[in-house]
């Protein structure tokens, strides 16, 4: 029947170690501490004296009530309190037990079974109670721990957050100044790119003077020399006239008149070659102008082959025009497609020359330049020979820009990229090659004539 | 006096027959005209020993002067024809090939007339 005072030392006990009474409720501390020990004394007395049974049951249970009491009266207490829910059910059930005993003896006997009942399931209610709140207390601490951490890791995260914008503000510093050097990078490559093309556009003049020297100097020699026939026919006209051989004379006039037809012919001619020579040398001005396309592919494959013959005199190769005269004129860049031309061109006689130098028996090296009128308004221009083709290996390579099979110094490597673009981008055509190594090869520009 | 005169420039023939308007008239020289290297050795086959003189220009498409030069001096040998060469480009090693591959003379565009007539006169005699 000591059951009052064994609760009471649990709960000692509890409030002691849980609470740390020590440290948190000095004032409470020796109240405890007396407690516990009357307890302890008064549960040893109870075993061994067995005559104040009943009143010693009433001091525990008003000991224990005056205990939960303080318990949940005192603030300081709070966590403990779950333990007055705990145990108040079993304590009142006692009370009423012994108060029952103390009215009527007989009575108590008789619910005795109902009582312990009663008892028994204050008990479990006790116990229940105990598991239950330990249970959610342990959850409660885990949480409280939970967030406890997460706030420290939310301090580590925004340290490191500040540390991060910290860096990415480095980084973007950083960006911003590559940014800028790459544009300037940029810049000079353009004006570096620029000055290319129009290296390229020289050097390709360059290879072009030798034959315009000589396309020049063929009617200006023939501008000299009949006029001065002219000269020398126009004293033996006057001499005819004298003697009175009047129709010698105007046979000689004829003559003259001839010759004068043939002057204003080569001089125009030394003229237009002079003209589309500037227009070479001149940037484009991007202005399509109706162009006699064939007369065009004969001045440049006529310049192009001059010029390699002034510079390498040993080298001779047949050209052959295949012209459409169906074709009249077409809207184009003169010059643009004039640099086309001589650069397909230009590397059709360079590809036979190559193939001239293995001496192969009974090769003839021959250009073939031809125009097409296709049904669809298109123009078709082919630039053909029968070198050495284009290996298989770089014929994806030929349009990009640098790329040359050329030795250094010889090449550019822009010809063909430029005239890519000029026939794709510029035109709205197309260029493309036909080849078989070893044995020639044929570049096709097809152009809208509208 | 049969010449041959090989030039793909085709006026070159109305400028030679009017320059040697009055030789042709006497019937002192002859005139024959081929456009090409090609042209010329056919010529001098179906007419051999005919010209006696050869004018040749040198930079033509197809077979060159120099070529024509070559392929004279190896088939035509009985007697030898005069061949003369005749260049826009007066250079040192056009003028040096020619020369060792037999060429009799070397003259350069412009043409001087005068001194083609004088020098014709000269190799005939």
């Amino acid at each position: 029947m000591g059951t009052e005072f064994i609760i009471i030392i649990l709960v000692v006990i509890y409030l002691r170690r849980a609470l740390k009474a020590k440290l948190f409720i000095p004032e409470w501390h020796d109240r405890l501490q007396w407690l516990l020990y009357a307890s302890i004394g008064l549960l040893v007395a109870q075993a061994i004296v067995d005559n104040f049974r009943i009143a010693l049951h009433w001091v525990g249970m008003i000991m224990l009530g005056w205990l939960l009491y303080q318990m949940n009266k005192n603030e300081k207490f709070k966590e403990a309190k779950f333990l007055v829910t705990a145990i108040t059910p079993y304590l009142v059930v006692a009370f009423v037990i012994e108060v029952i005993r103390l009215i009527d003896v007989n009575l108590y006997n008789e619910w005795k079974s109902w009582t312990d009942a009663i008892q028994t399931f204050a008990v479990i209610w006790g116990v229940g109670t105990w598991i239950v709140t330990r249970r959610q207390r342990k959850e409660l601490i885990k949480a409280k721990q939970k967030a406890i951490e997460e706030e420290e890791n939310n301090k580590v995260i925004s340290a490191m957050k500040a540390q991060l914008e910290v860096q990415v503000a480095e980084r973007t510093a950083e960006l911003r100044k590559q940014k800028e050097e790459l544009e300037v990078t940029l810049d000079e490559l353009r004006a570096a790119q620029t000055q290319l093309i129009q290296s390229e556009k020289m050097a390709s003049l360059g290879e072009l003077t030798a034959g315009i020297a000589h396309e020049i100097q063929n009617p200006l020699n023939f501008v000299n020399n009949f006029s001065e026939v002219n000269k020398e026919l126009l004293t033996e006209m006057k001499h005819e006239i004298d003697v009175g051989n009047l129709i010698e004379a105007k046979n000689i006039a004829k003559d003259i008149e001839d010759n004068e037809e043939k002057i204003t012919y080569h001089g125009k001619r030394a003229d237009a070659i002079v003209k589309s020579m500037l227009q070479h040398s001149r940037s484009s001005s991007g202005k399509k102008e109706p162009t006699d396309i064939n007369a065009l592919a004969d001045e440049y494959l006529r310049l192009a082959y001059h010029g390699l013959r002034a510079k390498d005199k040993s080298f001779n190769a047949k050209f052959e025009t295949d012209f459409d005269d169906r074709i009249g004129q077409i809207n184009i860049v003169h010059q643009d497609i004039g640099r086309v031309l001589l650069n397909l061109i230009n590397n059709a006689f360079y590809s036979v020359s190559e193939k001239q130098k293995q001496d192969i028996p009974g090769y003839e090296p021959t250009i073939t330049v031809a125009t097409k009128k296709m049904g669809d308004s298109r123009v078709e221009l082919s630039v053909a020979d029968n070198g050495n083709g284009v290996p298989k290996k770089v014929l994806d390579k030929i349009f990009q820009p640098f790329f040359t099979t050329k030795p250094t110094g010889l090449g550019t490597g822009l010809g063909l990229s430029l005239s890519y673009d000029i026939i794709t981008r510029g035109h709205n055509g197309e260029l493309k090659v036909e080849t078989k190594e070893g044995e020639g090869a044929e570049f096709i520009i097809i152009l809208p004539t509208q | 006096m049969k010449i041959l005169v090989v030039d793909d420039e085709r006026d070159i023939e109305v400028l030679f027959e009017q320059r040697f308007r009055r030789e042709i008239k006497t019937g002192e020289i002859d005139f024959a005209f081929a456009y090409s290297g090609e042209q010329a050795l056919q010529y001098l086959t179906q007419h051999v020993h005919e010209a006696v003189l050869i004018l040749s220009d040198i930079n033509m498409p197809g077979m060159s002067g120099l070529e024509l030069l070559r392929h004279i001096k190896q088939k035509f040998s009985h007697p030898p024809p005069v061949v003369m060469m005749i260049t826009a480009y007066g250079d040192a090693e056009n003028y040096n090939q020619a020369m060792r591959l037999g060429a009799d003379d070397f003259l350069t565009k412009p043409l001087d007339f005068t001194v083609l007539k004088e020098k014709l006169k000269e190799k005939v005699q």
